[in-house]
C-alpha cells in the first residue's frame, strides 16, 4: 500500500493560494453579470427582457443586475446581440437587503469555525460546491473552517435551497440547537430569494422568510471560492463587496 | 469487465411486428394499438381498465420489457395514465388508460410490476386517485406530520401559489415500523446528517442488534413541485426548472426536456448540435462518475483515495466551465439545439483535460484494486442479485452492476448515438465493487465518445427555430449519469405547458435501495448508500 505514499508526494501542493493571493486557474467560476453601460435605451431594455427572473434591471442606458436573483442561465450574455458584461471573479458575499452592519462573528472565532450545512430543497449544485471545500484544491481547514457533525457545536448555519416544506421543521430544530452566538449564511440564490422555485406552497422563497439571515453568497451555485469567500466575511477576515448600487436599485 | 451482449441477440430480439401479433392473439378484444406518437412506438388504447394488470404482465414478464415509468395526467373531463414501458431495440410502448374524471380508484399493477410501486404512491398522494391492492399508500410526497389528508396540489384546481394556511405539526405523528418485535428499535438517520453532506434524505433502520433487518428511506424533503410549478409556463421558462432541479445531472435532463419540446415541435437539433449534446452529455457522465468514485472512497473513510479522485472530478468541474461558461453546465441546451458554439480550439483543450481525466482515474483504478482494506468494505456488501434487480427494474450503473444492460443510449438512441461506437459495461455480482467497476468502466467509455465526437464535427449551425405554438403532448429520454430519465411534456394551443412529469433514476433506484441495505451490518450503510450514488433531489423533483 505505500504506493499511496508515493502517489501522494509526488502530486505535490495543489491548494490553492486564495485568500492569500488571487485564484489563477481557469474553470474556478463561471463569473456573474455585472451592470453594464449600453451605448442605447434600447440595448438596455433587451438586456432586461431576456432576464427570466428579473435580475436585470433597465434604467436609461444602463442595465443593473441583482445578483442575489441570478441563476446563471447566460441568456444576458448568449442570446441578444449585446450583451451584459461578465465579471470572472468570485468575491460576491454580501449582507442581506437593508442591514447596513455585518454579523461579524467575534475575534475568537477568526480561526476556528465550525459550520452546520443544511440542504433545504436544495438542487444538489450548491451542496456540491459546499463539498467541494473539503478537497485539496480549496481545503478549508488550513483557514480553520470545519464541518461539524451536530448544531450543538456549530457556529455558523450554512443554508442551501429555498426552503421547501417539508424541510422548513428540519431546518428550525437544527437552528434552535446551536449555540447563541450563531449566525445564518444563505448560499446560492434560491437561498437568497427562491431562485427559479420563488414561492409557493411548497417552497418558502428563500431562507429569509424562516430565519434572520445574517449574510449572503449570490451564485447559482456560487463556486467554492465563493464560499471560501463568505466564510471569511463571517470570521471578519475578508469585507463585503460594495452592495449599494444593488440596495438602492432593490429599494 | 466484460461489455455485455444485448439482452437477447439479435435473431431473438423480439421486433415491433412480433409484438403486435403477439397482443393481436392474446389481447385483441381489450385494446386498440395505434402507431407511432409522441415519442411512442406504439400506444396500447386500453378499453377496460380491468386487463391492465394482465397487459402489463405480458409487457413487463413474458416480452421482457424494461418499465419506464407512469405518468398521470388531468385533462379537461378525463384522466389519462399512460404506463410506459420500453421494448429495447424498437421503442417505447405506452399503455394508455383513459377514465373519467370522477374516477377515484384504479388497479394497481404493483403485484405485476413491482417498479410501479412509488409511482402508484406518488400519484395517490398529488392526484388523490386510489390504486386498488396496493399495500402502501399514504405518507409519501406529502409527509403526513404536516400535509393533511385530502390535499391533492397536482389536481388542476389547486392553485399554486395558495397562501400558506397555519398548519400545526402532528406531534403524535410516527412512521409505521415494519418489524415492531419486542426488542427491536428503528434508527433514525437524516434528513440533517451527522457530519457528511449528504442531500435531504431520511431512513428508518430497524433492527434487534447489528443488522439492518428493515431500511425504509423517506424522501421527497426537498420537494419543490417543479411539476406544479411549470403548469401555465412557457417551455423556455420551464426549461431553467428542468435543468435546476437536478444540478448535478443537469444537462441529461434538460436534455430530455429539450427533446420532448422539439418532438411536439417537430422539429430536429442540426447535425452539429447533436454531436455536440452527446459530447457534453458524455462530460458530464465523466464528472459525475469522477465524483460518485470520489464519494464511495470517502464512505470507506479513505483520505488518500478520496482526495486524488476529488481533485480528478474538481478538475472536470473546471473543464466544464472553460468550455461552456458554467461548471454544472448550465444554459446550454435550448429547444432546437444549443445556445451557443464552440471553436475547435475550445474542444482540443477540453480533449486534454479529458485525456487527463481519464489517466488518473486509470491510476486510481489499478490503485484501488490491490488496496484490500478498501475491498474489504465493498466487496459483496450491499449485493443486488440479477433477479432482484430485474425485479425492481434497476436502471443506470446500478442496474448494469447487476447484469441489467440496458443503456437508453444503445436500447433507444437518441441525439445520434447509434453512430457511435462503445460499449456498456456490466458486472453480474451486483455487490458494491461491482458497482465501482461499472463506474471506472463507463468514464473510460464517456471519454472514448468524446474522443469520437470531436472526430466527427463538422462546421454548421448548433441551433434551428423551435418558434410556433403547436399543441400537443410528447415523451423526451437521455441515458442520465444515474441511469434512464424520461420527460413528459404536453403543450397547450397557446404554446405554454400544461402537464411536465419527469421521472428520474434516482426515483426508479431508490425505491430499489432497501434490498441492498438489508441484512447488512449498521457500519455497512454508508459504504452502500454511496455505491448507490443516489440523488435525493433528482428524486424529488
Amino acid at each position: 500500500m505505500s504506493f499511496w505514499f508515493w502517489h501522494g508526494l509526488r502530486s505535490g501542493i495543489q491548494t490553492t493560494h486564495y485568500p492569500r493571493r488571487a485564484e489563477a486557474a481557469l474553470g474556478v467560476s463561471p463569473g456573474c453579470p455585472i451592470n453594464t453601460e449600453f451605448k442605447s435605451d434600447d440595448e438596455a431594455q433587451a438586456a432586461a427582457a431576456i432576464c427570466p427572473v428579473d435580475a436585470i434591471i433597465a434604467h436609461g442606458k444602463s442595465a443593473f443586475v441583482d445578483l442575489g436573483k441570478c441563476v446563471h442561465c447566460q441568456r444576458c450574455r448568449l442570446s441578444i446581440p449585446s450583451p451584459m458584461h461578465w465579471d470572472a471573479g468570485y468575491e460576491w458575499s454580501r449582507l442581506p437587503a437593508g442591514q447596513t452592519e455585518s454579523m461579524t462573528l467575534p475575534s475568537a472565532f477568526s480561526r476556528s469555525m465550525h459550520v452546520m450545512v443544511v440542504d433545504a430543497g436544495d438542487c444538489g449544485a450548491c451542496l456540491h460546491e459546499v463539498k467541494q471545500l473539503n478537497n485539496p484544491l480549496y481545503n478549508m481547514h488550513r483557514l480553520g473552517f470545519f464541518f461539524t457533525a451536530t448544531p450543538r457545536t456549530a457556529d455558523l448555519l450554512l443554508v442551501v435551497g429555498p426552503v421547501s416544506e417539508n424541510m422548513r421543521g428540519p431546518l428550525l430544530k437544527t437552528w434552535e440547537a446551536m449555540p447563541t452566538t450563531r449566525r445564518v449564511m444563505a448560499v446560492g440564490s434560491c437561498a437568497i430569494t427562491g431562485g427559479v422555485f420563488g414561492h409557493s406552497f411548497m417552497c418558502a422563497g428563500g431562507v429569509g422568510s424562516v430565519l434572520s439571515v445574517d449574510f449572503e453568497v449570490p451564485g447559482n451555485p456560487p463556486p467554492p471560492l465563493a464560499i471560501l469567500h463568505g466564510l471569511l466575511v463571517v470570521t471578519g477576515r475578508k469585507s463585503v463587496v460594495n452592495t449599494e448600487l444593488v440596495s438602492e436599485r432593490r429599494s | 469487465m466484460t461489455a455485455c451482449s444485448s439482452p437477447t441477440d439479435e435473431n431473438e430480439q423480439i421486433g415491433l411486428s412480433d409484438l403486435t401479433a403477439a397482443l393481436g392473439e392474446r389481447f385483441r378484444s381489450e385494446v386498440s394499438p395505434i402507431q407511432a406518437e409522441r415519442g411512442y412506438v406504439l400506444t396500447l388504447s386500453l378499453i377496460q381498465p380491468g386487463s391492465l394488470p394482465s397487459l402489463c404482465r405480458f409487457l413487463f414478464w413474458d416480452l421482457g420489457c424494461q418499465f419506464g415509468g407512469m405518468i398521470a395526467e388531468e385533462l379537461s373531463g378525463y384522466w389519462q395514465l399512460h404506463y410506459t414501458f420500453l421494448l429495447p431495440g424498437s421503442g417505447w410502448i405506452d399503455v394508455l388508460l383513459s377514465l373519467p374524471i370522477e374516477t377515484t380508484t384504479v388497479p394497481s399493477i404493483v403485484a405485476e410490476v413491482n417498479a410501479v410501486d412509488w409511482h402508484e404512491r406518488e400519484v395517490e398522494d398529488l392526484f388523490g386517485i386510489r390504486f386498488e391492492k396496493h399495500p402502501r399508500l399514504g405518507d409519501f410526497v406529502l409527509h403526513d406530520q404536516i400535509w393533511h389528508e385530502g390535499i391533492e396540489p397536482m389536481r388542476k384546481s389547486f392553485p399554486v401559489n395558495r397562501p400558506q394556511l397555519e398548519r400545526k405539526l402532528d406531534l403524535e405523528w410516527q412512521p409505521s415500523l415494519i418489524v415492531g418485535d419486542p426488542g427491536s428499535f428503528a434508527m433514525p438517520v437524516g434528513p440533517v446528517y451527522a457530519g457528511g453532506l449528504g442531500e435531504s434524505v431520511h431512513f428508518l433502520l430497524e433492527t434487534v442488534g447489528e443488522d439492518v433487518i428493515r431500511a425504509v428511506p423517506r424522501l421527497f424533503y426537498n420537494y419543490r413541485a417543479v411539476e406544479k410549478l411549470a403548469e401555465g409556463r412557457s417551455v423556455s421558462d420551464v426549461l431553467l426548472l428542468a435543468e435546476r432541479f437536478a444540478a448535478t445531472s443537469a444537462f441529461a435532463h434538460s436534455l430530455a426536456f429539450c427533446q420532448a419540446a422539439e418532438k411536439i415541435h417537430t422539429v430536429e437539433a442540426p447535425p452539429r448540435a447533436a454531436i455536440l449534446r452527446v459530447l457534453i452529455c458524455e462530460l458530464e457522465r465523466l464528472r459525475h462518475h469522477a465524483g460518485a468514485i470520489a464519494a464511495i472512497c470517502e464512505s470507506t473513510a479513505f483520505g488518500v483515495s478520496t482526495a486524488h479522485a476529488s481533485i480528478i472530478e474538481e478538475e472536470l468541474l473546471r473543464a466544464s466551465c472553460v468550455l461552456t461558461g458554467h461548471r454544472y453546465l448550465f444554459g446550454l441546451n435550448i429547444p432546437g439545439g444549443l445556445s451557443r458554439d464552440f471553436e475547435s480550439g475550445e474542444c482540443e483543450r477540453l480533449l486534454l483535460s479529458v485525456d487527463k481525466a481519464g489517466k488518473d482515474l486509470r491510476i486510481l483504478e489499478s490503485r484501488l484494486r490491490y488496496s484490500s482494506s478498501f475491498l474489504d468494505r465493498l466487496e459483496d456488501v450491499g449485493v443486488i442479485g440479477i433477479d432482484s434487480a430485474r425485479y425492481l427494474n434497476l436502471v443506470g450503473p446500478i442496474g448494469r452492476a447487476s447484469a441489467q444492460h440496458c443503456d437508453l443510449r444503445k436500447a433507444c438512441p437518441y441525439s445520434g448515438y447509434e453512430g457511435y461506437a462503445f460499449d456498456v459495461p456490466c458486472e453480474k455480482e451486483g455487490d458494491g465493487y461491482a458497482r465501482l467497476r461499472v463506474l471506472f468502466a463507463e468514464a473510460t467509455q464517456s471519454a472514448r465518445l468524446i474522443h469520437q465526437a470531436i472526430d466527427a464535427l463538422k462546421p454548421g449551425a448548433v441551433r434551428v427555430p423551435c418558434d410556433g405554438s403547436p399543441a400537443g403532448a410528447a415523451l423526451g429520454w437521455a441515458e442520465a449519469p444515474r441511469g434512464a430519465a424520461l420527460h413528459w411534456l404536453r403543450l397547450d394551443e397557446k404554446g405554454l405547458v400544461e402537464r411536465y412529469h419527469a421521472i428520474t433514476p434516482s426515483f426508479s433506484n431508490w425505491h430499489g435501495f432497501h434490498e441492498a441495505a438489508e441484512d447488512f451490518a449498521f457500519q455497512d450503510f454508508p459504504i452502500i448508500l454511496a455505491t448507490f450514488g443516489l440523488s435525493a433531489t433528482e428524486c424529488d423533483r
